[in-house]
């Protein structure tokens, strides 16, 4: 078990440097370089002043390099200015050049400077993932269970009405992207021209006091799309397990209906939708991203789409470090429960 | 000109009966569903014809028998709603009339294209065999619809005015707004109002549905085609090779959509000709698809092998490089080019197909490791068949139920993420008439005008939901056998 | 809840029960007018081929038919009470409590999640309400009595730690646990091995003294009904067509079908060449294109028209003299029962010739990771599939390879056809190596040469592709016929050859029957002319009667090609029919090879000698010794030392020095080709007594 682990980590460092270093590659494409520069510089800049901002912030040399940099890898770059001060990537932190450490990169702690909200990326991703974080439990809360319960009800008794009405509200569901279902909603509940005004069409007040009035709409919208997708695995999954052979044996032991569902079938019948909620993970980073933008709550979806939108480098690399390491995690949580809900996988 | 209604004259006499409909048959399915739970089944007896009804009598019997009759009612109703609509037209029949009236070719054509499957459905095969079922045919419908609307409105037909004309006095104005001044021989309506650059609403979903039709079939095709031929020798050779796969795939599938999205679907990541240079990667396998179906098929007669190969590869292969190259970019050196295909539009497909390809190779290496223990693999494999011709023909073909099914999902699954990338304005042009970038401009103003969002939002979902059905009937259907 | 009051009576009457299935396009009557009747601590076999409704009279006893199956007709009466008027709780007090039922499957009628012991314990619980200390002593006994050793442990456990043959036994357990007045065992040993089967069914006999519980004994199989029932009853096509007291049906017949199903079965007496086996003609009608009047007619032998095909049902008639056998034939007393068999074709028997195919030490073993999930560590265990293979094939012979799970068989055909390649040793096909030339680098010839006949019909034939297509890809593959005409003309004299209609050939796999599946494998295997066929369990898992026609046409092909056939099963009475020389395997070791007459008769090897004692023989004249072997199958991962049999022999304390658990025997030359590997002495062995005496007639 514990090499397991071993060996997964070992191929999560493994993915995540390899992720890394595409958005770093990309990122730092000239086109992308020179709209950085003319963004936060100046956008009529001549082609020399954009090479000259591109060089004094050391952005003009190797890729290898400036990855091995942000790594902590390759000593920091240092540049002598005209004026004879020394900037360079560690000055930036401590702003003085003499006590400045030579390598400074994610190894010593240190994650980079975000160019959008002139903070360290460290600092910025904790605060925005602390927002997503909160918005991501209730989610969770509502979506996970009541998914659970309707897909329940609709594969126990496979072909009945109330599978069929199930089935279709979960297909519907599955069908309303986040950015269809979030305008209908906001139209219906919030708009004047329904005149039903019962929630709020922005969630950004929500960031600093959540209350139901703000904050359920968004919610509402990432747990729609989701439970759909979960209900039906779970329903497909019941419907098997309750046309099993030991179903059938626990009927004729003289089992009663609610007993066999209770007892016999639903830790069966569990098993796949767990795989699939623990999937689900870094599938509602779409959702979030979509919803956090609609609803303008800033969180850590929002600041990815503010970070792209501007070619936020180091921001960039920090964000998808972290939606990578979520997405791996997730996995390896769902292979490990996925033995212990299922006695037929050993784990020795 | 007085704006008009929904419904106009129709809805006086029909009016009054939706009202009453819809709110008893909503009634009715919670009813059923409470019956359902509460009281047992009814008991059943058989008929002299040999088929089996349940016996008269009981709330069990009478709901589902009501809800039925109400619900045809209902579709009753609609139908009239459509038909007497595209007779009467917008004066007689309002909104809904005039857009009826507007889809008429789509009409005739749903019904020409039903009216043939059913009659042939028992020569039909599976696409035969989704008659029978009534959720697959009603996902069936909707796409169609779709798909014609989308043909159609290719060629400029059903609409009512340009998707880009603007028109003055017609800023979010809502639906069934008069023209201010029309001229002669032009439609005298916004259908559905007018959006913040006073363009017709209706018009541009139809013309949306172009987008989409002819982008996301295709793409998920081609991710089709990169998936089947990795999953393949993946799953059915296994080892590194399946190892070092499998790891490229987790790889795209852990980053994050967006992300990836935000990062290649850029003017400046166009400018670096990196799509044209990933278009270059991806749109070869086809090539090496077909050259492997035909070469393990026909490798022992040596003359028909190279005719076939010539025959499909030669015109592939211009097409491919017409695709690739491309005027002034950085892949401009083949002289038999044909076309160019916008960088923005091939940037959308060329992203599309990455992201969708890893999840169906996953799909396709699972059901290869399934297959290939079956005993008609050892069968060939026994008779020294090469390990291409077992992939291609002896594994692919029975594959080919789920296969099928996830194609329609998959393609519901792009439109989605076409619709996202026009949610964040991502590589479609600004004006684009695409649901998603119309979503993205209508939900500016969403607490206050609610049509210029509502209708592509609506049509995406139902297409989507439409998809989503199709593959649903088609599981079922395919699982009868 | 408890039982139903005493009864005296019959325990179960069924009367008269039609079921029907109902589809959206028709009705499907699966059973009609079945009657039986079980009396107190009285087994009753149901016989039939697949498709013929024996499981479904089984569910309609449990009232559990699904949504779409009904009782269309009759009753089913319980201790005189009727099922079919009961309500859903009475009916719930009844299953498990008063009528229990045993599956086919083991493994699938477990809950997987869920311990062995909670599932034993809940059925007492349930009908008895009994605490949970009372119901774990009451499992606790149960289990011992189904001889599981260390019950306590298996309380514990999970399905999955046990093995097949420990999982039916938990099965019987579970409906023992209620002690109810009626068991029905729906072919509760097919998924098992033939020596697991048979402690199974001894257990089965014994249990069902001890609680004296009536049984249904539903089977394919005549021998196991033989041994386990009193009384039978035959079913063809949805009807009881015979039933009587074991000793009457099966002595005595008075139904044609009956006597067909008899004469196409492997009995002790058939030959190949002198008394071959007689097929039933024609095809098993599928349910809702029966002929009118007699079911049985359109293949019977002793149909007559104008009688037989009336379209009225065909009344039972009771035999007079017997004791309650009945018979759904309108010419019992016209047929002269005791006629010998008319139609069976002597043939020659066929000398075998030159040695084409010899193995010398063939080894082949494989590593596996240790850990299927998360293995990959580095940890392998090697498993010993094959060990020092050594015999020869001659032309025109057959070769009978015979072993259950876990053998080795299926290695070695792999090892042979070139899909794996040899550890060690040596295959010599005409003198030439191939033993490490995988597949793809043999040449066309050898490839068409050595070809397979493969086990699972509804599996050998790719579903998406025609039948005459595969036929001719293989032909194509073989390089016969120089254009696509040349090749179509080639394929449709395959399919003469294996007597199939010429119009199968545009027909898809899906629309052929089993045994017509089976038949286009063997045409596809004898496409290139091949020399050596190995046929892995080619017909058993087909029907009985379509079994005899399928063997026969294998040989009829065989003699007319002088192909060598290599005929795997685990299948003693096909094996002793059709077989010249025969191979005991048992966990990669040969432990015996010999002739036919010399692997059947003693000296035998233990492992040989439990295995002949094992198998069932439909014949009442047959007198088995009673060898019953404990314990199941060791894993081919984890094979006990020494002696590979040592395990379950009964003979081991006759070894001096416990030589059995320290040392692989060796191979022993007997007489004139026979060679056993035991330790057993020379004169232990000759004292041995012959495991099946016929009984003079």
């Amino acid at each position: 078990m514990g090499l397991f682990i071993l060996r997964r980590t070992g191929l999560m460092l493994l993915t995540c440097l390899c992720l890394t270093f595409v958005v770093f590659f990309l990122t730092n494409l000239y086109p992308n370089l020179e709209k950085l520069a003319k963004s936060q510089g100046n956008v009529r800049m001549t082609d020399a002043q954009v090479a000259s901002w591109l060089e004094n912030r050391g952005y003009d040399r190797p890729m290898p390099v400036k990855y091995g940099e942000w790594l902590g890898v390759v000593p920091g770059w240092t540049y002598q200015n005209q004026d004879g001060d020394t900037l360079g990537r560690c000055v930036s932190i401590t702003r003085d050049a003499e006590t400045a450490p030579r390598f400074c990169g994610v190894l010593q702690g240190w994650w980079g400077q975000s160019t959008v909200f002139k903070e360290p990326v460290a600092s910025v991703v904790g605060d925005k993932l602390g927002l997503t974080g909160r918005l991501m439990f209730w989610v969770m809360l509502l979506m996970v269970p009541s998914a659970l319960v309707l897909g329940v009800l609709a594969g126990m008794r496979e072909g009945s009405t109330t599978d069929r009405t199930l089935s279709t509200f979960a297909i519907t569901t599955t069908a309303t992207p986040e950015y269809v279902s979030g305008v209908i909603l906001i139209a219906v509940f919030t708009s004047s021209a329904v005149g039903l005004k019962w929630f709020k069409g922005t969630a950004t007040s929500a960031m600093d006091n959540p209350t139901f009035e703000n904050f359920f709409l968004p919610v509402l919208t990432i747990a729609l799309y989701g439970m759909g997708y979960i209900a039906r695995m779970t329903r497909a999954s019941m419907a098997e397990v309750m046309t099993a052979q030991y179903v059938r044996t626990a009927r004729l032991k003289g089992v009663s209906f609610p007993n066999i569902v209770m007892k016999h079938a639903l830790r069966n019948a569990l098993i796949a939708p767990f795989t699939v909620i623990m999937l689900q993970f870094p599938w509602l980073l779409n959702g979030v991203v979509i919803v956090e933008t609609l609803f303008n709550y800033k969180g850590f979806g929002w600041t990815l789409v503010q970070a792209a939108g501007n070619n936020d480098i180091e921001l960039l690399l920090g964000v998808s470090v972290v939606s990578v390491i979520v997405v791996l995690v997730t996995q390896l949580i769902s292979d490990i429960g996925y033995v212990y809900l299922n006695p037929r996988i050993s784990v020795t | 000109m007085e704006p008009l209604t929904w419904t106009g004259s129709l809805g006086n006499i029909l009016d009054p009966i939706l009202f009453v409909l819809v709110p008893v048959f909503l009634a009715l399915i919670v009813l059923r569903i409470a019956v359902s739970v509460l009281l047992p089944a009814p008991t059943m007896h058989t008929n002299p014809d040999g088929t089996l009804s349940a016996t008269s009598g009981g709330p069990a019997v009478l709901v589902p028998k009501m809800g039925n009759w109400t619900g045809l009612g209902l579709l009753a109703l609609v139908l009239t709603y459509l038909i007497a609509g595209a007779i009467m037209g917008a004066t007689g029949a309002g909104i809904i009339g005039g857009m009826s009236q507007q889809l008429v070719p789509v009409w005739i054509a749903l019904v020409v294209l039903f009216a043939l499957s059913i009659n042939f459905k028992r020569k039909l095969g599976l696409y035969g065999k989704l008659f029978d079922s009534t959720i697959g045919m009603i996902g069936f419908g909707l796409v169609m619809f779709w798909v014609f609307t989308g043909l159609f409105a290719g060629f400029d037909m059903l609409l009512t005015h340009g998707a880009l004309d603007q028109l003055s006095g017609m800023k979010n104005k809502g639906p069934g707004t008069p023209l201010r001044s029309p001229e002669d021989g032009q439609f005298q309506w916004y259908l559905l109002g007018g959006d913040t650059l006073a363009r017709d609403v209706f018009s541009r979903m139809l013309k949306g549905s172009t987008v989409v039709i002819a982008i996301a079939p295709l793409a998920t095709l081609f991710a089709f085609m990169v998936g089947i031929t990795l999953g393949l020798p993946a799953g059915y050779y296994g080892g590194k090779l399946d190892t070092f796969l499998s790891f490229l795939a987790n790889l795209i599938l852990a980053f994050p959509v967006i992300l990836l999205f935000y990062l290649l679907v850029t003017p400046e990541i166009a400018a670096t000709g990196l799509p044209q240079f990933m278009a270059v990667a991806l749109f070869i396998f086809p090539l090496i698809f077909c050259a492997v179906l035909i070469n393990a098929r026909y490798r022992g007669q040596p003359s028909k092998n190279w005719t076939y190969l010539a025959i499909v590869l030669v015109p592939l292969f211009l097409l491919y490089m017409s695709v690739i190259n491309a005027q002034n970019s950085k892949i401009d050196f083949w002289p038999l080019d044909f076309f160019d295909i916008p960088s923005g539009i091939l940037v959308v497909f060329v992203s599309v197909v990455f992201v969708n390809s890893p999840t169906v190779f996953r799909i396709v290496r699972g059901l290869t490791m399934d297959i290939k223990t079956r005993d008609y693999v050892a069968a060939a494999q026994t008779r020294g068949e090469g390990p291409w011709y077992i992939m291609l023909w002896e594994i692919l073909p029975n594959a080919r139920g789920p296969l099928i099914v996830d194609f329609c999902l998959r393609i519901g699954y792009t439109t989605i993420l076409l619709g996202t990338l026009g949610f964040f304005g991502l590589g479609l042009p600004p004006a684009s008439p695409d649901w998603g970038s119309t979503i993205n401009e209508g939900r500016k103003l969403l607490s206050i005008y609610l049509h210029p969002a509502l209708p592509p939002a609506i049509a995406l979902l139902s297409l989507v939901l439409g998809l989503n059905l199709l593959a649903d009937g088609l599981r079922e259907e395919s699982l009868k056998d | 809840m408890s039982k139903l009051a005493e009864y005296e009576g019959p325990i179960l009457e069924i009367d008269k029960l039609s079921i029907s299935f109902f589809t959206r396009l028709r009705e499907i009557p699966a059973v009609m007018d079945f009657s039986c009747v079980v009396q107190p601590g009285e087994a009753m076999g149901l016989v039939g081929e697949s498709g013929c409704g024996k499981s479904t009279v089984a569910l309609g006893v449990m009232q559990d038919l699904g949504v779409n199956g009904h009782i269309v007709g009759g009753s089913i009466k319980f201790k005189g009470r009727d099922l079919g008027e009961m309500s859903a709780d009475e009916l719930r007090g009844i299953r498990g409590n008063e009528i229990a039922m045993i599956y086919q499957e083991p493994m699938a009628s477990l809950n997987p999640a869920m311990k062995v012991g909670r599932q034993l314990m809940e059925v007492p619980m349930i009908h008895e309400g009994i605490s949970e200390s009372d119901a774990y002593q009451r499992a606790l006994e149960v289990v011992t009595d189904v001889k599981l050793p260390d019950p306590e442990r298996i309380l514990k456990s999970y399905p999955h730690q046990l093995s097949g043959g420990q999982q039916q036994r938990i099965v019987i357990a579970m409906a023992l646990m209620s002690k109810p007045s009626l068991l029905i065992l729906d072919e509760p040993t097919t998924a098992l091995d033939v020596t697991v089967e048979a402690a199974v069914v001894d257990l089965v006999k014994d249990l069902g003294k001890k609680y004296g519980t009536s049984m249904l004994f539903i089977s394919h199989n005549l021998g196991l009904v033989l041994e386990t029932c009193d009384r039978i009853c035959v079913m063809y096509s949805g009807e009881a067509v015979e039933t009587g007291s074991i000793k009457d049906v099966f002595d005595k017949m008075q139904h044609p079908y009956t006597q067909a199903l008899f004469r196409s079965i492997p009995l002790p007496g058939t030959d190949k060449n002198a008394h071959p086996l007689v097929a039933i003609p024609g095809n098993f009608p599928l349910p809702h294109e029966r002929p009118p009047g007699c079911n049985f007619g359109p293949r019977c032998d002793y149909f007559r028209e104008g009688l037989c095909d009336i379209d009225q049902r065909v009344p039972m008639a009771d035999i007079p003299g017997d004791d309650r056998h009945r018979s759904r034939c309108l010419r019992i007393d016209e047929i002269d029962w005791n006629a010998p068999v008319a139609a069976s074709i002597k043939t020659a028997k066929t000398e075998p010739g030159d040695v084409i195919l010899k193995m010398d030490k063939l080894k082949k073993y494989y590593e596996v990771a240790a850990n299927a999930l998360f293995g990959g560590g580095g940890a392998t265990k090697v498993v010993k599939a094959n060990e020092e293979l050594t015999f020869e094939a001659r032309e025109s012979e057959t070769l009978a390879i015979v072993g259950e799970s876990g053998c080795g068989k299926s290695t070695f055909a792999k090892v042979l056809m070139g899909l794996e390649t040899a550890t060690e040793g040596q295959i010599l096909l005409d003198n030439k190596n191939i033993e490490s030339t995988p597949i793809q680098k043999r040449d066309t010839k050898t490839v068409a040469d050595v070809q397979m006949v493969f086990q699972n019909p509804f599996d050998t034939l790719n579903p998406s592709m025609t039948v005459g297509r595969q036929i001719m890809r293989a032909l194509e593959v073989f390089g016969i016929g120089k254009t696509d005409g040349d090749r179509r003309k080639r394929m449709l004299e395959l399919l003469d050859l294996v007597k199939l209609p010429r119009a199968f050939a545009d027909r898809m796999p899906r629309q052929l029957s089993g045994g017509q599946k089976q038949r286009v494998g063997i045409a596809r295997a004898f496409a290139g002319g091949a020399r050596i066929v190995v046929a892995d369990e080619p017909v058993s898992a087909l029907d009985v009667s379509v079994q005899a026609a399928v063997t026969d046409l294998l040989m009829e092909i065989q003699r007319e090609n002088k192909t060598t056939l290599l005929f795997i099963s685990h299948d003693l009475s096909i094996v002793r029919y059709l077989s010249d020389r025969v191979m005991v395997m048992y966990l990669g070791h040969v432990v015996e090879l010999g002739t036919t007459d010399q692997v059947f008769a003693p000296p035998y090897h233990p492992y040989t000698e439990a295995l002949l004692s094992a198998v069932p023989i439909a014949d009442t004249r047959v007198e088995k010794q009673h060898i019953v072997l404990e314990g199941d199958i060791p894993s081919a991962m984890n094979p006990p030392p020494g002696c590979p049999f040592q395990t379950r022999c009964r003979w081991k304390d006759q070894v001096p020095g416990g030589l059995c658990e320290k040392e692989v025997p060796p191979q022993r030359s007997m007489a004139d080709g026979h060679q056993i590997k035991c330790h057993l002495a020379q004169d232990i062995l000759e004292r041995m007594e012959p495991v099946i005496k016929v009984a003079a007639e």
